[in-house]
């Protein structure tokens, strides 16, 4: 009963007049830069963080918060209308965002897209509200073995989702993988991978100059000769009664996709260093592994795009409570977000929820308004999103291009990178045009940083045996289902190879 | 295709082993105290690659991937020039950004695919190549506190201006 009085108090806080219209100022904000390829809720949290010195620090966390939100709806929305994932927490949304788009039914996925965002939202601040420091204890249980285990499940379910063609599937997760490795080794310090010796590889490879490569330019280049330049999507039609059809239909058809990614998001997101990007993909491949029709993901099954679009919001919700509960940001937003608390003269840890009721509370309360605001000015700039659909290829073609191109330079600031991404982007052209799933190397680069000191600290521990995998509580279960989840399809190709030879006997 | 799906599996096999081998630069294998070496996480992976490759050849030798069934091209004449005049054309929009500014280059390919390559007319045309640079640039410039290149100094007069305007 003390938590729903604390709860309704910190509502009525973020009711007053000033923070009701910073919420809504900060989602329109984060939406439009969150829909922005190359750019995302870290550009705008960072951005606007000197603006928030100007309100009380309940306000400013409240503004904050309220970017963070309307950018994780924005993500999906240059996912589904062109494509390119603006951020690697969306990247699971284009495997059947993008269909639906081509399909002429962009509508149905955006709405998709923000009920199953909002439902996840709601999920992620009920428990967030109800479980707070227990959960932190438990993410605390998280060491080194168990999140390098939790990768594994991650890289496991790429190995489900890349089809038939395991070896390219492997190739892929692996290329993605080394890629990230560029740089800096990250325990030595020492530079390592520099490729032809070009000094511009020390700063390693972003997420970013791989995701807009292949998505941005390889992508658009494989449509045009594909169709033959002339791209035929069937003319998105919208009024209000096609939406709320649409609205329903979302309903009926991401329901299964939506609960596993409100759930599976908030828990993947509360683990420090783990963050939005595992819990989307994984909540794809478990919506996809369930589902009655698993044949139909990635050709438009709304469930597909419901399923990333829960787990991103719910993940980021999440990751917001080892920052608060334990003053450890589990994503680069949160890390911005916990300057800023320090800046404004709060010490986040445990202590905070006693010491500073108000601000927590408040922050808390915010979330739930924001979650409602962010759904319904999202609802209200659909039209805006789908009329940019109705251009002419040979228009959206080049705007595509324009927008990689300038969003990838404001996201990097380094035309090496940009000259990177124009290789990759032809690279991934050819590499499409012989089946390779690129999906699983973009998502590679962002886990491989993650994955590799996590492995190492754990060889570490147990004096170099990897039995430290299978003998801990936690990691021993996730490293046997993520085994398992690598070697099903494998081992069903080499049933299927002999039984299709005496086919042919 | 099937040429190519071999062709590029043996690129990539290449690429793998010169990962490898810059990998090895550091120490690949367990060092005591210390743990895997900084060169062990590319290298095992770099490996897997090669071996990945390897599969790929193998499918290919047996027909069992779609692009090895295939005797068609991997691109006929339409894809070799879609590929010059517009993966061409995004390779020279980049390499006008340092001479004529980002905005210019954004202008100079926006005239030319939506003119040239999409022929629309000159008044579409005009109607999207020139607002959309000035929006760029108040957004990044002006909003998001982004510079972008602005190319070679001949330019200095345009940005003088467009600078005044926003700060």
């Amino acid at each position: 009963m003390e938590i729903l009085s604390l709860l309704a108090d910190g509502m009525l806080l973020s009711l007053q007049p000033l923070n009701i219209l910073l919420i809504l100022v900060g989602v329109t904000l984060g939406l439009f830069i969150g829909a922005m390829p190359g750019l995302g809720s870290v550009n705008g949290v960072a951005i606007l963080l000197p603006i928030t010195f100007l309100v009380p620090p309940s306000g400013a966390i409240i503004f904050l918060a309220a970017i963070y939100y309307g950018a994780m709806y924005g993500g999906a929305i240059s996912s589904i209308t062109l494509g390119i994932p603006g951020a690697s927490t969306a990247v699971a949304t284009t495997f059947d965002g993008k269909p639906l788009a081509r399909q002429g039914r962009a509508s149905l996925a955006l709405v998709t897209a923000a009920l199953a965002s909002f439902a996840g939202g709601t999920v992620a601040n009920i428990l967030f509200t109800a479980f707070a420091p227990v959960l932190a204890t438990l993410a605390l249980s998280f060491g080194p073995p168990e999140i390098f285990a939790l990768m594994l499940l991650a890289f496991a379910t790429f190995v489900g989702l890349g089809g038939d063609d395991i070896p390219k599937t492997v190739f892929s997760i692996c290329f993605g993988l080394v890629l990230g490795a560029i740089g800096f080794d990250q325990i030595s310090g020492a530079p390592r991978l520099v490729l032809f010796d070009i000094n511009g590889f020390l700063q390693g490879i972003g997420f970013l100059v791989l995701a807009i490569g292949v998505y941005g330019i390889g992508e658009m280049l494989w449509t045009i000769e594909m169709t033959r330049g002339e791209v035929t999507t069937s003319t998105p039609k919208l009024s209000m009664k096609g939406m709320a059809s649409d609205a329903k239909e979302a309903t009926r058809r991401g329901w299964k996709g939506t609960t596993i990614g409100s759930f599976l998001g908030f828990f993947v997101g509360i683990l420090p260093a783990a963050g939005a990007t595992p819990g989307s993909l994984m909540s794809y491949g478990v919506a996809k592994m369930v589902s009655r029709n698993p044949e139909n993901f990635g050709r438009g099954n709304p469930d597909g795009v419901a399923a990333p679009e829960a787990a991103n919001n719910s993940a980021s919700t999440g990751s917001m409570l080892p920052m608060l509960t334990l003053g450890i940001p589990g994503s680069p937003t949160t890390a911005i977000l916990l300057g800023g608390m320090v800046i404004w003269g709060l010490v986040p840890g445990p202590r905070l929820f006693t010491d500073e009721t108000e601000f927590v509370w408040g922050l808390i309360g915010s979330f739930y308004i924001s979650n409602v605001a962010a759904l319904l000015i999202n609802l209200s700039f659909i039209p805006l999103f789908i009329w940019m659909l109705r251009m002419p290829f040979t228009i959206l073609a080049p705007m595509i291009f324009v927008l990689s191109i300038a969003g990838g330079y404001a996201a990097t600031r380094d035309m090496f990178d940009i000259w990177l991404m124009v290789i990759f982007g032809i690279g991934a052209f050819f590499l499409r045009k012989f089946d390779y799933p690129l999906a699983p190397a973009v998502l590679a680069i962002v886990l491989g940083p993650i994955a590799e000191p996590t492995l190492r600290q754990s060889l570490l521990l147990s004096s170099g045996d990897p039995m430290i995998f299978f003998t801990r509580p936690i990691a021993g279960p996730i490293t046997v289902i993520a085994l398992i989840l690598i070697f099903l399809p494998a081992l069903k190709l080499l049933r299927r190879a002999p039984a299709r030879q005496g086919a042919a006997e | 295709m099937r040429n190519g799906e071999i062709i590029t599996a043996g690129v990539l096999a290449l690429l793998s082993i010169y990962f490898m081998w810059k990998s090895a630069e550091l120490p690949i294998g367990y060092i005591e105290g210390k743990g895997p070496g900084g060169g062990a996480w590319p290298f095992w992976l770099s490996a897997v690659m090669l071996v990945s490759c390897g599969m790929i050849a193998l499918n290919w030798w047996r027909r069992t991937s779609p692009p090895s069934q295939s005797e068609e091209p991997a691109l006929d004449e339409y894809g070799w020039r879609m590929l010059l005049l517009v993966g061409g054309g995004i390779v020279v929009f980049v390499a006008l950004v340092n001479v004529i500014s980002m905005y210019g280059a954004i202008m100079a390919f926006l005239l030319y695919y939506i003119r040239y390559l999409g022929r629309h007319s000159w008044a579409l045309t005009f109607a999207i190549a020139i607002p959309v640079p000035i929006l760029f640039f108040f957004f990044f410039e002006g909003a998001m506190r982004i510079t972008m290149p602005s190319g070679m100094p001949f330019t200095d007069p345009v940005f003088n201006i467009l600078y005044e305007i926003i700060y």
